[in-house]
């Protein structure tokens, strides 16, 4: 058991309704599904605080604070709640919050909704526990920590008093200041599998998400926007877009141009019949161009290199051998399944928005700032989100939602057609990576890395992986500047830097003749028993995961026809290693099966644990061997699924998950296990055909895929 | 515009629409059926299917004028009570992540099934690829389409 003081963010335990701040409760459904105990509707409900209230008859309604991207936190984050709250899962019904102060990251990224929020939602649940234990001592004139609570009922011997008989009495006392926390070996909800709550709504085909909101009074927008990035609006004929049935009217707004009308599919042909003309706004870019520039920069020193331990020159000096290879990976869309889409209805009185968004608190302030108001007149209600992946982070479809409504004085959604979503995105960065590996009397005794991409920043984690194992360590990156807009994609940076690393290691177990999993064992042993400089993450984790899938997928032990290929990786705080299994059909490589090892820490929703872990690593394997996008002239070449491949059914491989057992505080699952797949399944393709692959898509690969 | 009547989850409705208006608007934006959904607008991703006589149709590429006296059925109609085995299976598997996709995967493994109610895995495969899901719950679907097969899942 954990004392916890409730004084750290005192402000989410007190007596606040979080829907005071107007939010809505979408998706929400008092049916009972089938087999489910009918019991009595509430009479009254009773906020004990901003994440949880009881109703008189024993339901308690708990708040999913963050935004739901199809993560699962509106199942998983409640079910903390309710574990140290200590009542049945049953009886839980679960809202989605509002955007709302009582709350702290209300953020969909960087896999970090759990991890963030872990001690903060225990806390809400042992609070109000805790509360309804000392309202039950006043009754009973007992000490209050003679008293124990199972399922929603304080007991003291034989005595017993229900939750629900407590509430109305419980929210006028005191807060307590300091509460127990259940110590992780009495957990009964975290490690239990539940069902997503919103599975039921979700299949029979609910409004949950923001292309489903409707208002009364509301119109629809769609907008033309440059069709080239380093073009801006010159002019516009709207005659025949005003001539579409169902337009009302098309506006203008910075170098865009919104057509409004009764339905989407009004708005959509109004937009298909405006004539623009564009002009100049900078360089018009190509693919071509970035890739020549791009490598040019994997050739050229960093004035001050990111890290550089030991005598890197000098072990490349002596080597005996030397080996270097080039990654190259694109920019990739979103793809979001849901495309972008937002409501507004900005009054001179109001600012109201709704939709889907994973920053919600950021995005309002944006808006605030761009309306010249305060944000706390703003108010900013999450819908589900039919995905995310980064292109949710980024609000420009609020802002532009936002700035509309404003301009026709009405209430609007604003919906992008997928040709708007695709090619107006905030797209992962193009990168290259060369990696060079000196070998002496058979050791690593060099490694070198320069990275390189276009608006990323650093497109290297120098302190992770192999940091600390190499002694003759050195990394640089470079950041080629362009005006094409890029932004976080699904494990930013980490989803293709993970599997250019992951091939070279390949690479270089093959050129050493060691096992590919001994050689990273090795490194991680140097790392853990005696590191050369400060390193990111915890070697011993690695090894266990990398043990784990080495024993589950059966490392070396393939079955006849089955070439394997590994991978492992540490990003976002969790640790996942990956088996590839392929098989050749006819001449060309297919993934059949994917076994993953995973230390996530305490595992608090196991099968949707595994549903996220499997996502990952379908969608990793899928932009790995299809993702691909260029630029002509600053315009993208893709537009739509008839040009832009995403991975399907018949290509996905079937993925294992098995779990390293810990009683760590739990970690991320969002990201994590896209970024080893792609290795992985570059390693199993090099064994299966005796060639290697070196740029994304694989599947561009002629040699292999013919 | 001109009247359409046209049969909708057993109901005769009548739009007023454009005759291009796809069928995928007319259900969501003039009769309020929100289930269906709007992915790719060129029949490429699967997330607007719906059933055309029971055969697995793109809502976003039929236009309203081409209907005439065939019966839609869209997620709202195909069971009353949310019970369609397919459902039932999709609940069991706990397939969704975000769940946008996922209704259009349903009416396509509900149409599969009534066509053909012991599905080999290839059969799966090849009747759901034209379902995308960037959030990559197809191993889940695969299951969930043998376990209503399994089940009798034809729901006839």
């Amino acid at each position: 058991m954990t004392l916890i003081k409730t004084k750290f963010n005192r402000r989410s335990f007190l007596r606040t309704s979080a829907l005071a701040g107007g939010g809505i409760v979408i998706g929400f459904n008092w049916a009972c599904s089938p087999g489910e105990t009918v019991r009595a509707a509430p009479s009254e409900w009773f906020d004990v605080n901003a994440f949880l209230s009881i109703a008189d008859n024993g339901q308690v309604t708990i708040m999913s604070p963050n935004p739901e991207i199809g993560q699962n936190i509106k199942t998983s984050m409640p079910m903390i709640v309710a574990e140290e709250l200590d009542v049945a899962w049953e009886d839980v019904i679960v809202k989605q919050a509002p955007l709302s102060k009582s709350f702290t990251r209300q953020v969909a990224g960087g896999s970090g909704s759990i991890r963030s929020s872990w001690t903060i939602l225990r806390t809400a649940g042992a609070a109000a526990r805790q509360l309804m234990i000392n309202t039950a001592a006043q009754q009973w004139d007992v000490d209050p920590k003679t008293l124990t609570t199972e399922y929603g009922v304080v007991k003291n011997g034989s005595k017993k008093m229900t939750y629900a008989e407590l509430a109305s009495l419980a929210v006028m006392t005191e807060i307590p200041e300091e509460v127990p926390l259940k110590d992780p070996k009495d957990f009964k909800i975290i490690g239990n599998s539940k069902k997503n709550v919103d599975t039921d709504a979700i299949v029979t085909g609910k409004p949950l998400f923001g292309m489903d909101f409707k208002r009364e009074g509301m119109v629809y927008a769609t907008a033309m926007r440059p069709p080239a990035f380093g073009l801006k609006l010159k002019s516009f004929d709207d005659s025949e877009a005003r001539k579409v049935t169902g337009v009302s009217d098309v506006v203008q707004f910075g170098d865009k141009i919104a057509v409004i009308a009764n339905s989407t599919y009004a708005a959509m042909k109004g937009q298909k019949a405006l004539k623009a003309e564009w002009t100049s706004d900078g360089k018009l870019e190509n693919t071509t161009d970035h890739d020549r520039e791009l490598r040019k920069m994997l050739d050229t020193k960093q004035d001050t290199p990111r890290r550089n331990d030991g005598n890197v020159r000098g072990a490349f000096a002596n080597a005996d051998k030397v080996i270097e290879k080039v990654y190259e990976a694109p920019f990739l869309p979103h793809n979001t399944m849901e495309p972008m889409n937002f409501f507004a209805d900005i009054t001179d009185t109001k600012a109201e928005l709704i939709g889907p968004i994973q920053t919600p608190e950021w995005t309002q302030g944006r808006v605030a700032q761009l309306l010249g108001r305060e944000a706390a007149s703003v108010t900013m209600d999450m819908t589900r989100m039919g995905g995310g992946f980064g292109r949710r982070l980024y609000g420009d479809f609020a802002l532009e939602v936002a700035e509309i409504s404003q301009k026709i004085k009405k209430p609007v959604k604003l919906v992008f057609s997928r040709e708007d979503d695709m090619t107006a995105g905030t797209y992962r960065p193009a990168s290259k990576y060369k990696f060079r590996a000196a070998i002496k009397d058979g050791k690593l005794s060099g490694y070198h890395l320069t990275g390189a991409g276009v608006n990323s920043g650093s497109v290297t984690r120098e302190n992770w992986f192999p940091a600390g194992g190499i002694e003759n360590y050195k990394v640089e990156t470079h950041n080629l500047r362009s005006n094409i807009t890029t932004g976080a994609w699904r494990a930013p940076i980490t989803n293709f830097l993970a599997i250019a690393e992951q091939s070279f290691f390949d690479e270089v177990a093959n050129e050493m003749g060691v096992d590919a999993v001994q050689l990273r064992l090795d490194i991680l042993e140097r790392a853990k028993t005696n590191p050369v400089g400060a390193i990111d993450y915890d070697p011993d984790k690695m090894i266990g995961v990398i043990k784990l899938a080495a024993e589950k997928g059966n490392w070396g032990n393939a079955e006849a026809g089955v070439s394997q290929g590994f991978s492992a990786y540490y990003s976002h705080n969790t640790y996942v290693a990956e088996v590839a299994h392929a098989s050749m059909r006819g001449n060309t490589p297919k993934v059949d099966k994917v076994t993953c090892a995973v230390d996530c820490g305490i595992v608090i929703n196991p099968d949707a644990a595994i549903n996220q872990i499997q996502g990952g690593v379908v969608d990793g394997v899928g932009h790995a061997m299809y993702g691909d996008f260029s630029f002509v002239n600053g315009t993208p070449q893709a537009s739509n699924f008839d040009k832009y491949r995403l991975i399907r059914s018949k290509e996905a491989p079937q993925v294992d998950v098995f779990f390293v057992e810990s009683l760590n505080d739990p970690t991320g699952l969002g990201e994590p296990s896209l970024p080893p797949a792609g290795g992985a399944v570059a390693n199993a393709i090099a064994k299966a055909t005796g060639n290697r692959v070196y740029n994304i898509p694989f599947i561009k690969e002629e040699i292999i895929f013919g | 515009m001109a009247i359409y009547n046209i049969q909708v989850n057993g109901e005769r409705r009548q739009v007023d629409a454009d005759p291009d208006t796809p069928m995928l608007w007319v259900l969501r934006d003039t009769l309020d059926l929100k289930g269906t959904k709007f992915g790719c607008g060129i029949a490429q991703c699967g997330a607007c299917t719906v059933h055309l006589d029971g055969k697995a149709v793109r809502s976003c590429s039929l236009p309203v004028s081409s209907v005439a006296n065939a019966s839609i059925t869209t997620i709202e109609g195909l069971s009353e009570n949310g019970d369609h085995p397919v459902q039932q299976a999709w609940m069991e598997w706990d397939v969704p992540q975000c769940g946008y996709c996922q209704v259009g995967q349903i009416m396509t493994a509900s149409a599969l099934l009534a066509q053909n109610p012991k599905p080999t895995e290839t059969d799966i495969d090849q009747n759901m690829s034209g379902n995308i899901c960037r959030c990559g719950t197809y191993p889940r679907i695969k299951k969930a389409i043998l376990s209503a097969a399994e089940k009798g899942g034809s729901n006839e």
